[in-house]
């Protein structure tokens, strides 16, 4: 690289000093220091009040399920789009990306305005005289929030993952006398790590954070571990604590960041 | 000739409407070496995925050992190949690769590691047992793919040009290594290849194919020297195609001259092919030739010189270790057992097309 084009770097690097690196400088300190300015772990420990830990338990689980939902939701889908030979997955593609065209909290709203106890679903299930459906502020609601904005960021890396293996490899392992199944958990499965650990990333680190999809599906009394440090920034205007929360959670994700390093050595998950 | 081993009986097969193989009928006997070979689109591979249960001809059947396989799925088969471009698994060491099929059929462990050193001993890759393939050259993960292959002992080995990535050098010296296997291990081998110089030197049968028919069957010697139609003459080699006259038997007129043949059985005054291979045509005194000409081009090719000469309305392509510079002036001579007579094409798909290769 030559010294000149080091130059087409400066906006970005500017923007990231600006945007990424002061404000990770400021939760640093106020995370470490209480309102006197010293130095303490107060803030950090503080995730192990009952309160905290609950509401980091509680994400923990719910991103898990939905992980494992969108995991599930995803891969048959995955397979079949990367054995479609025409060009006809491009469009099916384009359908689940669609979604994401849409603003994020509009989308999240709608499923409000869906799942509420007189909102649309239960309208239509009154008019049939079926039974109403209580979803709205359990985990329920928040899991299925969770998986219809993150299934795309599932089926993208899978999709790219299992389109890459090459067809030979599949029809070498059925030549040497494997069936379907064993050809499945033998080759297509290990061979596809790379995209489901991407996968797995890029649904387990929003859902973990979130807030929006909580605090609007979920109602008050479901505090997930983001919903906590907002209120601290927000409300009780406790930066430190909120600072402290917010450290504990990004080890969570830097740990789950390093194993997804580890595994997606191709970098499938960078598609999008 | 041995056991028939495999007969393809009548089968066709087209993709979206164009015709890939037509009423395509073959048969492969025990322990035989059979290359299949023709220009890209000529359905030789598609005959290999038939063999090898990929693909499902439309109509037709696979006839294995008297046992009709037509619609046996590829991991009942008692057959295996050689993927082009290795298809190993990249996920697993070289043990493992070549266990694959062992494991599946629940043999023993110690049967399997002695399999495994039986086969990279074969494929001269000994020691590598706990290698990815990844780390191994090209030439070395094609020797795994066949050892993955043969440690089933497979009745009948399907090989999909496998040594179409490797560069020339290797590739003659994995020809050789081909042949010793197959005389070491005593099965049969289907081999897919546009390589005419690889079908020669490997093969005890070649099946030349054009656009999903098959123009010829026959040894190496019988496919060079005996060419049935000009596509297998000018596919196999240089040569000269030159329309004649077959005058009567034994004896046919080239560009207006008369040449003494050994061909017989072609009729009085019948318009034919003649093919001569260049190395075919004498180069003497312009007086001793039965044509007069004059040299074109000259080319060092190594082993000899490729001249072009001008005779009779005809550019003729000439192989020889004497030289004879551009200009001179030069008689043409063939011996009578070196011209070969073919009838003129009747249909289209027999006709000499350009080739692309």
């Amino acid at each position: 690289m030559t010294s000149k084009s080091k130059w087409l770097s400066a906006p970005y690097a500017l923007w990231s000093v600006i945007f990424i690196i002061i404000p990770l400088g400021m939760i640093l300190y106020y995370g470490l220091t209480d309102k006197t300015g010293a130095f303490t772990l107060d803030n950090i420990i503080a995730i192990t009040t009952a309160g905290h830990a609950k509401a980091l338990r509680l994400s923990v689980l719910l991103s898990l399920v939905s992980t494992l939902i969108c995991f599930l939701l995803a891969y048959p889908l995955a397979m079949i789009l990367a054995n479609t030979k025409t060009n006809k997955h491009h469009f099916i593609i384009l359908i689940f990306i669609l979604p994401m065209w849409m603003n994020f909290l509009l989308r999240t709203l709608a499923w409000q305005t869906l799942l509420e106890k007189n909102g649309v679903i239960n309208s239509v299930l009154t008019f049939l005289n079926l039974p109403n459906l209580k979803i709205i502020n359990t985990p329920a609601a928040i899991v299925l929030g969770m998986v219809y904005n993150f299934l795309p960021f599932m089926i993208l890396p899978l999709y790219n993952a299992l389109a890459k293996i090459d067809k030979n490899v599949i029809n070498a392992a059925h030549d040497l006398g494997a069936g379907s199944v064993y050809t499945f958990i033998r080759i297509i499965l290990p061979l596809s790590v790379p995209g489901i650990i991407s996968g797995i990333t890029m649904v387990f680190v929003p859902a973990l954070t979130t807030f929006v999809i909580s605090a609007l599906l979920g109602g008050s009394k479901l505090l997930l571990i983001g919903d906590v440090i907002e209120q601290e920034f927000t409300r009780t205007s406790n930066w430190h604590l909120g600072s402290g929360l917010s450290i504990v959670l990004m080890i969570f994700i830097v740990i789950n960041m390093i194993a997804s390093a580890i595994f997606d050595k191709d970098g499938e998950g960078s598609m999008l | 000739m041995s056991k028939e081993l495999i007969h393809l009986n009548n089968i066709s097969k087209s993709f979206d409407g164009q015709m890939v193989l037509d009423e395509l009928d073959l048969t492969i006997h025990e322990n035989e070496f059979v290359t299949l070979l023709g220009p890209s689109g000529c359905g030789k591979t598609t005959t290999l995925r038939i063999l090898g249960g990929f693909t499902t001809p439309d109509t037709g059947k696979v006839i294995f050992d008297g046992r009709d396989i037509t619609n046996v799925p590829p991991n009942k088969r008692p057959l295996n190949t050689v993927f082009q471009k290795y298809a190993l698994f990249t996920h697993m060491t070289i043990a493992e690769n070549i266990a694959f099929g062992l494991k599946i059929k629940k043999k023993s462990k110690q049967y399997i590691n002695d399999k495994i050193h039986y086969a990279l001993k074969l494929v001269n890759l000994d020691g590598y047992e706990n290698r990815m393939p990844d780390s191994l050259s090209g030439g070395q993960q094609q020797r795994i793919a066949i050892a993955r292959a043969i440690v089933n002992e497979p009745r009948l080995l399907l090989l999909d040009e496998p040594l179409g990535a490797l560069d020339l050098k290797l590739r003659q010296e994995m020809q050789y290594e081909l042949i010793r296997m197959k005389n070491e291990l005593g099965i049969t081998f289907v081999y897919v290849t546009h390589d005419q110089e690889e079908a020669l030197t490997m093969s005890d049968t070649i099946v030349v194919m054009n656009q999903g028919y098959i123009q010829q069957i026959g040894s190496p010697e019988s496919i060079y020297n005996e060419p049935e139609n000009a596509f297998v003459a000018d596919f196999i080699g240089d040569s000269n195609i030159i329309p004649a006259i077959m005058i009567e038997d034994k004896l046919v007129s080239i560009l207006g001259t008369r040449f003494a043949c050994v061909d017989t059985g072609f009729g009085h005054n019948k318009p034919v092919d003649v093919v001569i291979r260049p190395e075919d045509v004498e180069l003497v005194a312009p007086l001793d030739g039965i044509l007069q000409g004059v040299v074109t081009h000259l080319i060092f090719k190594g082993v000899h010189y490729e001249m072009e000469v001008m005779a009779g309305g005809f550019e003729w392509l000439v192989h020889s270790t004497a030289l004879h510079p551009v200009g001179q002036e030069v008689g043409i001579k063939v011996d009578p057992f070196n011209i070969q007579i073919m009838n003129k094409p009747e249909s289209e798909d027999e006709e000499a097309v350009s080739i692309d290769i």
